[in-house]
């Protein structure tokens, strides 16, 4: 999961060589091949990706758009939705900060324990996301650490809405800071150091100069980092408390509904999410074209020599 | 503004950068600070600019200590080697960025910056290019736009680092000349690091030679060619013939060969190590003559103005190259082909004891 998150810059050279590649006789592979590989790859697909999509569509609109209708308009669904989108409207501003600060201060200071924090921000993907939600429940309840204090200060953080924005947090940090890390590290501390020494003062410089390099991965970031706020399951199930309409987001809604034999309803709602994923999708290639051409701009077009000054 | 520093040391864990380098830069003059890779030149600029804290020492600017003094107080002007522009910012942009970010009290109207971007892109000769991208720039137009940028400020430095260092040959040699006129126009204090010596010797009225972290020489540009200090500024400064020997008296003995040399201060028997450029060495062919040092011709280079001969060292210079410049009609008169034994003779020698750098010239 984490390798596939890495903004591709380089895609549109890419396609050139291809092309070069196939039209020349000296490199074409022969049609049996070519056709084998493609083939088996369209195959896996069509069974593994596109049927299962098309799937949650079918099985959603089997009893008829009424039905659908019905259940997306049920008020838990509604409140999982409301729910949802809470979540990821706390979690992802908040991945955003901290991801840049992440970022900023791995890529741009040379300081002890770097490493481990490069490491430490991975830990969310290399754990399971059941056992972030437990390590909440350790902390924040009944039995927990902080238990016994909240429960006498009337703070709920377990089987209530902090604790889902927690644990969505917790699920979804290392989206930015990933993404930003290898992209500032590339561009290095010139630029910034050029804003200084022209008077820039710490915010100038970060307003003027590094956020500007750094738009599109960070946007990229954003997209990524929202799509697993809104689908999180496992971390938000064992913190959430699963209470209908209070403490149910849109992915457990859809397993209480289906757990519940009404699977036309649980496909509606899934088909909310499997949009959310369609969106997310455009909006993703939207931005990789938009980044590849920004760094296709910064190739210095050679023809322009200093003959031409 | 005059700068100075005084006993600057910098260390980068164990590696030694700058060694209590102590050194003054007059105002209004344009200095190069020349030495291999890795002699501390770039962090010694920096330090001057502030991007780099010294472990101990002094920058003083205009005799005022600016250790305390942050990079935005310095008023220093910096040329990086990779130009660092702004990639998002046009030309225009780049250069009055600079102006843009002063505070709302000091800052010029968007007229009075307009104006000045404008002077500032007639003194590079790019006016023209004011709307384009850095990417749509070659490489000699994007070092000069960085060049008016730094100027934008007014700053009361000039440093460059490298300048040109990325830079494909041709272009280099414009700017070099560019440089010097535009630093002839507006005097302003400069310094420019390099590890180019034609460069140096060319564009600076003055020449700073480091090597390890330590100022090895300093002097004009003829000064440090003509009579270096040191054998390390000996090799650096253009090609150059190397033979170690001991004194003998008027002489120079290397191996069984003997190298005339004039009567100084070193003491018979001390090991030495002498220089002679390859035009203040001549050949002589074998027969004639037993002063000098045997050498073997490997090969003649006939397509300059003058002839380039490479030599194989026989006898005690057994297993050295030497590189030798006549003029043309010197080789035909001597009938050198590739293969002959001859012998070499210096016009000049400059000589060093060996591990020290007591110097002596014939």
């Amino acid at each position: 999961m984490a390798g596939a998150t890495t903004l591709n810059w380089a895609a549109a050279a890419h396609a050139d060589t291809a092309a070069r590649f196939e039209t020349r006789d000296a490199t074409r592979e022969t049609p049996l091949v070519k056709w084998l590989v493609l083939g088996l790859s369209l195959t896996f697909f069509a069974v593994f990706l596109l049927l299962p999509l098309v799937a949650v569509f079918v099985e959603a609109l089997r009893k008829g758009w009424e039905t659908y209708w019905t259940a997306l308009a049920h008020e838990d669904a509604l409140s999982a939705v409301k729910l949802t989108l809470t979540a990821a409207i706390i979690a992802v501003p908040l991945n955003l900060v901290f991801g840049v600060c992440a970022a900023w201060a791995i890529a741009k200071f040379e300081f002890r324990g770097k490493h481990f924090l490069i490491t430490l921000i991975d830990l969310p993907f290399s754990v399971s996301p059941v056992i972030a939600g437990l390590v909440y429940v350790l902390i924040f309840g009944a039995q927990g650490w902080l238990g016994p204090w909240l429960a006498a200060h009337e703070i709920k953080i377990l089987f209530a809405v902090p604790g889902i924005v927690l644990a969505t947090v917790f699920v979804t940090f290392p989206f930015v800071a990933r993404e930003l890390i290898p992209l500032m590290q590339a561009q290095g501390r010139e630029e910034e150091e050029a804003a200084i020494v022209l008077g820039a003062n710490g915010w100038q410089t970060f307003w003027y100069v590094t956020l500007p390099n750094i738009k599109w991965g960070l946007l990229y970031g954003v997209i990524l980092c929202n799509a697993r706020a809104m689908g999180e399951f496992g971390a938000v199930s064992v913190v959430s408390g699963h209470i209908r309409g209070q403490t149910n987001t849109l992915p457990l809604h859809v397993e209480i509904l289906y757990n519940e034999y009404q699977f036309a309803a649980a496909f509606a709602v899934a088909s909310l999410l499997a949009m959310l994923a369609l969106v997310t999708l455009g909006i993703k290639t939207w931005v990789e074209h938009r980044a590849a051409h920004a760094s296709r701009d910064e190739t210095p077009p050679e023809a322009l020599q200093d003959a031409a000054s | 503004m005059s700068i100075q520093v005084k006993d600057i040391c910098k260390q980068f864990g164990d590696f030694v950068a700058l060694d209590k380098v102590s050194l003054d830069f007059p105002t209004g003059e344009l200095v190069a600070l020349l030495g291999p890779s890795g002699c501390g030149k770039t962090t010694l600029l920096r330090i001057i600019a502030g991007l780099e804290q010294a472990d101990s020492g002094q920058v003083l600017l205009d005799g005022d200590d600016a250790s305390g003094t942050h990079v935005r107080e310095r008023q220093v002007g910096f040329v990086f080697q990779h130009y660092a522009l702004f990639r998002h910012m046009t030309v225009f942009d780049n250069v009055a960025f600079g102006m843009r970010m002063k505070p709302r009290p000091q800052r010029p109207s968007e007229k009075q910056i307009r104006a000045k971007v404008h002077d500032l892109l007639k003194l590079v000769q790019l006016d023209w290019l004011a709307d384009r991208f850095p990417a749509q720039l070659s490489g000699g137009q994007r070092q000069r736009i960085a060049l008016a940028r730094a100027l934008a400020v007014e700053p009361r430095v000039l440093l460059l680092d490298e300048p040109f260092g990325a830079l494909d040959a041709k272009v280099r040699k414009e700017l070099r000349r560019w440089l010097r006129n535009l630093h002839d126009e507006l005097h302003i204090t400069s310094i420019f690091v390099t590890h180019d010596q034609e460069e140096a010797l060319e564009v600076a009225d003055r020449v700073v030679l480091m090597n390890q972290g330590h100022v090895e020489q300093i002097g004009t540009p003829e000064e440090v060619y003509r009579q270096p200090a040191t054998p390390f500024v000996y090799g650096f400064l253009g090609s150059v013939n190397l033979f170690r020997g001991r004194i003998d008296g008027e002489t120079v003995r290397v191996g069984e060969d003997v190298l005339p040399h004039e009567a100084n201060e070193l003491e018979h028997g001390a090991e030495v190590v002498a220089f002679a450029r390859p035009h203040e060495l001549d050949v002589v062919p074998d027969a004639h003559s037993d002063a000098g040092v045997a050498a073997r011709i490997t090969r003649i280079l006939a397509f300059g103005v003058t002839a380039r001969v490479e030599l194989d060292g026989l006898n005690g210079a057994g297993g050295q190259h030497f590189e030798v410049e006549l003029t043309r009609e010197r080789v035909a008169h001597l009938n050198l082909v590739e293969g002959q034994s001859v012998r070499l003779v210096p016009s000049r020698l400059k000589v060093f004891e060996r591990n020290g750098t007591t110097g002596a010239s014939a």
